[in-house]
């Protein structure tokens, strides 16, 4: 199992049925994600980005093709609990306070217990940058924070692969960066693969070892790009000569699409 | 809130400026303001009411003058009181009884969209039944005791409350479905930790209406043949040309009512902890 692809896409189609018209919002979409790869997925609206992720997360059934996670189906890799997910509005529940907003996973579904050596609630917050905020309410929280909580939850249990749709689409420019880079520790510092959604070309490119492509009209692979930066990944590194290149590159297929 | 993050300022507190002072001294004058402007409305309605009976010298039977009904509930507070107290049985009883109904059909229909399309214009056409005409079906159905004061009651509370809750127990948002899914959460996880407590703000809401409907009920139900009670204490009074006790049962009958409302928002308050805000 180890050495079968964390993320496997054959020919994925999902369409759509609304106003009695058939939407195709992908069509024959076939991507391989490696285990430990940090795989953005960029696309004009309605490119099915978002819908992609679902199809992985096992919240959407394809019509055609065929989704493998860690080599088996996208459903066993959701039972199992080995898919997190983190979505563009946090998504806690008001009633909870932060720390039990992060448990709520062990209060649901069959398979609750921590695993051997995953972190603790308290741990991941720490990890997050949340330590002391345990007994907060969501409300009292910026929207960066709230982000920070549903990442800690979605990590909760230790899954391989986590899965961000456009998760700091809402938060401020500053903020941004500041969670952009605190991701990359977090994806250092524990190893999971991610797939994240975004719509910032920028943030793709930081953030990606690849890039992937969607085109609209049907959702489709327009490319799959890896982005190739020397030295570690600081904010700086957005002004570096590579990087403008090759976010140049992404905006130019962008505009093709 | 934040306390904890807070408290670990600098040790030493500033001494408060002139803008700091000036800032409290106005919140507390604000505090104030909210309560003495709504007691000085109440007194010049009074003075107002008093003034009226006193110039056009309103004979006492058509209408007491304030006064005269401040002696009246003193004098005869024990008349009042116990024709208050089955009243009271009587709209708290079909109030727990109507609310759980209806909290029990909301979760009914979410559960299943076919008992919802068959049933719901049946409530709808229930409901649209007035309670005057309703009351007397029930006293035929139900005789002359508690029971059909209670069922009036119960009926009058029971369509708001379940259209709130069907709304409330529906008004998840799709990602955190989507969240739920994710977990493998099953349809009971999904209900009792994320449905319910979603429309616990909207139940309150129905609940706090339901407050004032339920005496409304009960008090109408006590007009159809009933010795005791609020409803039956105002017919009296009215056909004894009694204005003073009128008004006098009708004071009781309506603090009764704000005393309810005020129960129910207080446990409003303890329940629903989290909604910043929520309107009184």
């Amino acid at each position: 199992m180890s050495s079968s692809p964390a993320l496997q896409c054959d020919g994925v189609g999902v369409r759509f049925i609304s106003n009695r018209q058939s939407v195709t919002a992908l069509d024959g979409v076939s991507l391989t994600v490696a285990v430990g790869s940090l795989l953005t997925v960029l696309g004009p609206s309605g490119c099915g980005k978002s819908t992609l992720l679902r199809v992985i997360a096992d919240i959407v059934r394809p019509q055609s093709g065929e989704v493998r996670v860690l080599g088996t189906t996208a459903e066993a890799a959701r039972r199992s609990r080995q898919i997190g997910f983190v979505f563009q509005d946090a998504t806690l529940l008001p009633w909870r306070s932060v720390i039990d907003n992060v448990r709520l996973p062990l209060e649901v579904g069959a398979r609750r217990a921590l695993p051997a050596g995953a972190m603790r609630p308290e741990e991941l917050l720490r990890l997050v940058g949340l330590a002391g905020w345990e007994r907060a309410l969501p409300h009292e929280l910026s929207g960066g924070m709230r982000q920070r909580v549903a990442i800690a939850r979605a990590l909760l249990g230790g899954p391989r692969i986590l899965l961000m749709d456009e998760p700091f689409g809402a938060v401020d420019e500053i903020t941004r960066d500041r969670l952009n880079e605190e991701l990359l520790r977090i994806w250092r510092e524990t190893g999971t693969t991610i797939v994240f959604v975004t719509h910032s070309i920028y943030e793709a490119a930081f953030l990606g070892t690849e890039v992937l492509v969607l085109a609209a009209n049907p959702g489709r692979v327009r490319e799959i790009m890896s982005i190739q930066l020397d030295g570690p990944r600081k904010l700086s590194a957005r002004e570096t000569p590579e990087f403008m290149r090759q976010a140049a590159h992404l905006r130019a297929v962008l505009e093709s699409c | 809130m934040q306390s904890g993050q807070l408290a670990a300022g600098p040790a030493v507190a500033p001494a408060p400026d002139a803008a700091e002072l000036a800032f409290v001294a106005a919140q507390r004058n604000e505090r104030r303001r909210r309560i003495l402007l709504p007691l000085l409305g109440g007194a010049t309605l009074l003075l107002v009411w008093w003034a009226l009976v006193e110039v056009f010298q309103v004979k006492p039977f058509i209408a007491p003058a304030p006064q005269v009904v401040a002696r009246t509930i003193y004098d005869r507070f024990g008349l009042l009181m116990s024709n208050l107290a089955p009243t009271a049985i009587e709209a708290i009883g079909g109030f727990v009884l109507g609310n759980f109904a209806a909290i029990l059909t909301a979760a009914v229909f979410v559960h299943s969209r076919s008992v919802e399309q068959a049933f719901f214009p049946v409530a709808v056409l229930i409901n649209s039944i007035p309670v005057v005409a309703k009351a007397p079906i029930l006293v035929l159905l139900l005789g002359n005791g508690l029971a059909p004061k209670v069922a009036i009651a119960a009926i009058i509370c029971y369509f708001p409350t379940l259209v709130n809750m069907v709304r409330g127990l529906q008004a998840v948002s799709p990602q955190a479905m989507e969240l739920m899914h994710v977990l493998s959460a099953s349809e009971r996880e999904v209900f009792f930790k994320l449905r319910v407590p979603t429309s616990l703000p909207f139940l309150f809401s129905a609940l706090k209406i339901a407050t004032s409907t339920a005496t409304v009920g009960a008090i109408v139900g006590e007009w159809i043949g009933s010795q005791t009670g609020i409803g039956a204490l105002i017919i009296q009074a009215t056909y004894n040309f009694d204005s003073a006790l009128l008004y006098a049962t009708v004071l009781c009958g309506s603090t009764f009512s704000v005393l309810f409302f005020l129960a129910i928002r207080a446990i409003e308050l303890w329940v629903v902890h989290w909604e910043t805000g929520v309107a009184p």
